[in-house]
């Protein structure tokens, strides 16, 4: 008995520190990729950086296309996306008829959230540059970032509105509201704190792709800002991508000034998602 | 005037695609009576609940067969209006189930979906459900609160308000009281007791001993089927069927 016990009690503390190994390995790994951006992106970064284009010398060249770029193309991309990915997933939760077809979609769009990105960005490239003939405009940007993120926002506003306790669309109906009325004033309401959750997470996954929007052909080196949808673009992430490709080394500082503000972005939009989940998760 | 039928209940099966849940039902609810009905868990009770206010039809594979009459008119004819039905014979669910809204928001959304926006009237409205369910004295002060503050019990006649906002005609009850304490369960019962003035009240329960309290009617569901329905203290006191004595006497379920 005694000895069964502490065996028990051994394997209990072999896994525990097994699992601390594998933690720390990746909480130190992570540590020291922001330590390495942090420092060398230091270097560089002056409120200058902001405000000015690239150059073909690292003490000149500037994030300004870059963040234009992903600022009109992630602006564009939110309203197409939340859109799209919140109606199809009320579609398929709340009134698409509960059949093998219905089935078939909801197994298909997990599995598009599979795909690589850059085949995303052949079909912008096939479907929105060249047969829509947007060029490699901002709207094609949105559109083909949009596609890319639209299986991870249907599967969790999915989930969110699963999430909703049936007894309150049965306390809608009883009460004599109809089915519109019961997904809009009570089933939403519900789940939106979740939906956006899992919106803002696809969005700042969105603002750090690189390979679709530079295979559906999006500039590398731009020295201005778009003005409108139709004009073309870079982001932030091509940019940075674009100076470690640069044969002068210190163009790797200038990168990583590009990608401590893509970190920040990313720690910003990822603390929002946190704050809304904490808020309502409270209530 | 009593007596008067409000819901006549003809020949009714029901069926969850191939299993039959209610076989050959026929009562008649009577107006401003309290109608209890009791039996063992999955006689059939509740189902038989949410077929008068076709609340079954939610359900996939549900089908229903035979007729019931509400105030002498079909209300399984291919015409009839589901929304204005339910506006008419309201529910009370097991679980208090309030919205994760604001307690007057809870109250105001029948009325508001029905097409009261007029302020002063739906405040009115709000006033009056929280009186009649003897809520208001306790949530007066605060009604712009979460409805998800309030205790289970306070819950639960909050739901109450929330189905009388709209004006039913009939009260439909699914074992209101069976996730409320005692304290709780009694004034529930009380308000039952008051509410038959101006409702017919069907209610659904587990305790034999809240059908003998508040029901005037009682119906015994076993099976699926309706073994016997009779005034209340005659179910008790000399039932007709031997199952029915079983049961009350607990030999059963």
């Amino acid at each position: 008995m005694a000895d069964l016990k502490k065996k028990r009690m051994l394997t209990d503390k072999i896994f525990k520190v097994i699992f601390l190994i594998f933690i720390s390995l990746g909480l130190v790994v992570l540590a020291a990729l922001i330590y390495d951006i942090v420092s060398k992106g230091m270097v560089m970064l002056d409120w200058e950086f902001f405000t000015r284009f690239d150059s073909r010398f690292p003490e000149k060249a500037g994030i300004k296309a870059g963040l234009f770029g992903t600022i009109y193309v992630i602006g564009l991309m939110i309203p197409i996306t939340f859109f799209v990915g919140t109606a199809t997933a009320i579609y398929l939760e709340e009134y698409a008829p509960k059949n093998k077809l219905t089935d078939l979609i909801k197994l298909n769009i997990a599995n598009l959230a599979g795909i690589p990105s850059i085949i995303y960005g052949m079909l912008g490239l096939g479907v929105f540059v060249r047969y829509l003939n947007m060029g490699r405009s901002v709207l094609a940007g949105a559109l083909t970032l949009s596609l890319l993120v639209l299986p991870v926002v249907i599967v969790s506003a999915q989930e969110a509105l699963k999430s909703v306790p049936d007894s309150l669309r049965n306390a809608s109906y009883a009460l004599g509201a109809n089915h519109w009325h019961t997904v809009y004033k009570v089933v939403l309401p519900s789940a939106l704190p979740s939906i956006l959750t899992g919106f803002i997470l696809a969005i700042s996954r969105a603002i750090g792709e690189t390979a679709p929007l530079i295979m559906m052909g999006a500039l590398t080196f731009v020295m201005f800002t778009p003005q409108g949808i139709m004009d073309s673009f870079t982001v932030i992430p091509i940019q940075i991508f674009n100076w470690t490709s640069l044969p002068k080394v210190e163009f790797e500082l200038v990168a990583a000034s590009g990608s401590l503000l893509l970190l920040i972005l990313l720690f910003i939009l990822n603390g929002l998602a946190t704050f809304i989940r904490y808020k309502y998760s409270r209530k | 005037m009593s007596n008067q039928k409000v819901l006549e209940i003809k020949n009714v099966d029901f069926f969850y695609d191939d299993f039959q849940a209610l076989e050959n039902i026929t009562m008649d609810v009577e107006k401003n009576k309290v109608t209890a009905l009791i039996g063992p868990s999955g006689c059939g009770k509740s189902t038989f609940l949410r077929t008068i206010n076709r609340m079954n039809d939610l359900i996939e594979g549900a089908r229903l067969e035979g007729d019931i009459l509400f105030d002498g008119e079909s209300i399984y004819q291919e015409n009839v209006d589901v929304v204005n039905l339910r506006k008419r014979i309201g529910m009370v669910f097991q679980q208090p189930n309030p919205f994760p809204k604001s307690i007057f928001e809870n109250v105001a959304y029948g009325p508001k979906i029905h097409g009261v926006t007029d302020k002063a009237e739906l405040e009115e409205i709000v006033v009056e459900s929280l009186k009649g369910a003897a809520l208001y004295d306790e949530v007066k002060d605060r009604l712009d609160t979460s409805a998800l503050s309030l205790s289970g019990g306070q819950q639960q006649r909050l739901c109450i308000a929330r189905a009388l906002a709209v004006k039913p005609e009939v009260l439909l009850m699914d074992e209101p009281a069976s996730a409320l304490d005692p304290v709780a369960t009694a004034k529930i019962e009380d308000l039952i007791e008051e509410l038959k003035d101006n409702y017919s009240i069907v209610i659904v329960t587990h305790s034999m001993q809240q059908a003998a309290r508040v029901s005037d009617l009682t119906g015994f569901f076993l099976m699926g089927e309706l073994v016997e329905y009779d005034k209340t203290n005659k179910i008790f006191e000399n039932p007709a069927d031997q199952r029915t004595e079983d049961y009350i006497t607990g030999r059963f379920g």
